[in-house]
């Protein structure tokens, strides 16, 4: 179980309690955090799920695949914390985490 | 009625399209009456990991869910599983419930999505003769998938496919029957039939294309061989037919809505009455980028036409259209496809098949119109983009690796 904190990109701030195994994007599907869209459902075939993760927890969030790094490359206003929140792990290191959600996924 | 003053709203099915609506309906400040009507009894599920993941076990049913049950609760739509939808009464604006009684509607989605093509050969009623489209569907087919046996899949398209890499993966006797010359045929250009075909039989499954189903045989009621029509004797243990799918469009054309092969909706999704809307793979749509209409079978179309409907209720401006977008995971390859490519006149191959890496792209009169990009997301997604903006691309630059797509992608657009 981890503590995840999405915070919006206008600063509203949720907590949510996370099951291990899940993703990042799930999580906040399940609770309708706005700002991710995840069309493909966490297929990494979208590119609709980008959310920027506190550097703090870069290293815990897990390695990027080459799939989600060439995916990114293309996505809008990227930065070096960005991650796709599909190929995020939930997992008890995650415990405190916060991402925030970009302004708009296209 | 005037748009944004619906009071009652019904969405007919409960897949994707139905999924997006509701959801859209909500966040675009409906707060009306909402029900939605499904056959299945499971909640609103994704359907791309059924040939996918869910086949193999990977995923728990309650991750295919869009939203949690206590969703639906909390933003007080009705959900009423279980339940066919047999007529509706456009007259006094309401549909009947196959267990009786009637939904009242001031605006009515229909979601009906599509169903799996039946097999038209004597035996395709045996036991274990499956089509792949539901989770019941996977339930019955998932159990039997046991390494050692043997499986005979009916159509090389992406479902078929799907499930023979995940068969294989399984350690399932894999042979795969396509009446075309090659596999894909109806949805790719030779050079990506020959990719798949090269991969799956690398692993050890059988393709026979440009081969004709003749029946299915049977013993104790239960498939035993599927025969073709030269005579030859594939003996199995079971039969998974993907030869493509129907839209549900009955419904509306009982109903008297307009349709011709599919529900013919505007760009909003809206039916030939205004009361109706429809969505998803049951509609046949205007395809803005490519100049006509036509039907696709995807997820973005589910998405994108459940947000089309929603704003054309509420009034609100039309969300964009996006260009048609699909993937197919088999093995470790991701399949990313921007654009529809019937109708190509030319096709740039860049990288090399051989790595596993590389894209197609497909031009007509010089424009830019799909892209099947292999483990490649960078071509996929800039070609999603050329496609919006109508970019016309030289051939060389294309197949040009030496230059990144994302600076092809920026000339082009300059």
């Amino acid at each position: 179980m981890a503590k995840i904190t999405f915070i919006n990109h206008d600063g509203t701030e949720r907590t949510l309690e996370a099951k291990n195994g899940m993703s990042v994007m799930e999580v906040a599907v399940n609770n309708s955090v706005p700002g991710i869209d995840a069309d493909c459902g966490g297929a990494c075939a979208c590119a609709t799920c980008h959310v920027y993760v506190d550097p703090a927890f870069l290293a815990q969030a897990g390695e990027q695949q080459e799939m989600e790094k060439s995916m990114l490359d293309f996505a809008e206003n990227v930065k070096p914390n960005s991650r796709l929140s599909c190929q995020i792990k939930v997992t008890d290191a995650l415990d405190g985490l916060r991402v925030t959600t970009p302004e708009s996924q296209h | 009625m005037p748009a944004g003053e619906a009071q009652s709203i019904v969405i007919v099915g409960a897949g994707q399209a139905a999924a997006q609506a509701v959801q859209s309906l909500r966040q675009g400040g409906y707060t009306g009456a909402m029900t939605l009507v499904g056959d299945e009894a499971a909640l609103p599920y994704q359907r791309p990991p059924l040939s996918k993941g869910y086949m193999k076990g990977e995923v728990d049913e309650e991750r295919l869910y869009f939203k949690p049950s206590a969703w639906y609760e909390d933003q007080k739509i009705e959900l009423l599983l279980g339940t066919h939808v047999p007529k509706i009464d456009r007259a006094n604006r309401q549909v009947q419930l196959g267990h009786g009684g009637h939904l009242p509607y001031d605006c009515l989605i229909l979601a009906t999505g599509s169903r799996p093509r039946r097999l038209n050969v004597r035996g395709a009623d045996l036991g274990s003769v499956h089509d792949l489209r539901t989770l019941a569907d996977v339930e019955r087919l998932s159990p039997k998938m046991v390494a050692g046996r043997r499986i005979v899949i009916i159509g090389a398209g992406y479902i078929g496919l799907e499930a023979a890499a995940v068969a294989r993966q399984m350690g399932l006797e894999v042979t795969v029957i396509e009446m075309e010359p090659r596999v894909l045929a109806r949805v790719t250009s030779p050079v990506l039939s020959e990719f798949y075909a090269g991969e799956h039989a690398r692993r050890g499954v059988k393709i026979l294309t440009g081969v004709q189903l003749s029946h299915l045989d049977g013993v104790d009621g239960e498939v035993s061989a599927a025969v073709l029509a030269d005579g030859t004797r594939l003996p199995t243990d079971m039969v998974l037919s993907g030869i493509g799918i129907l839209p549900n469009e009955e419904l509306a054309k009982e109903a008297g809505i307009a349709c011709s092969n599919g529900v013919l909706v505007d760009r909003d999704a809206r039916t030939s009455d205004p009361h109706v809307f429809a969505a998803g793979d049951c509609t046949s749509r205007p395809l803005i980028h490519f100049g006509r209409s036509g039907r696709l079978e995807s997820v973005h179309n589910a998405i994108e036409q459940g947000k089309l409907a929603a704003a054309a209720i509420l009034g609100q401006t039309r969300p964009s259209e996006d260009c048609p977008w699909f993937w197919s995971d088999q093995y470790d390859l991701k399949l990313q496809i921007a654009g529809l490519s019937q109708g190509y006149d030319t096709h740039v191959i860049r990288g090399d098949p051989a790595t596993r890496k590389f894209a197609v792209f497909y031009l007509k009169n010089a424009t830019l119109i799909a892209v099947d990009a292999v483990n490649s997301p960078p071509e996929f997604l800039a070609t999603k983009k050329l496609i919006i903006s109508g970019a016309k691309l030289a051939p060389q630059t294309l197949s040009d690796t030496s230059t990144p797509m994302k600076e092809i992608a920026a000339q082009a657009a300059a």
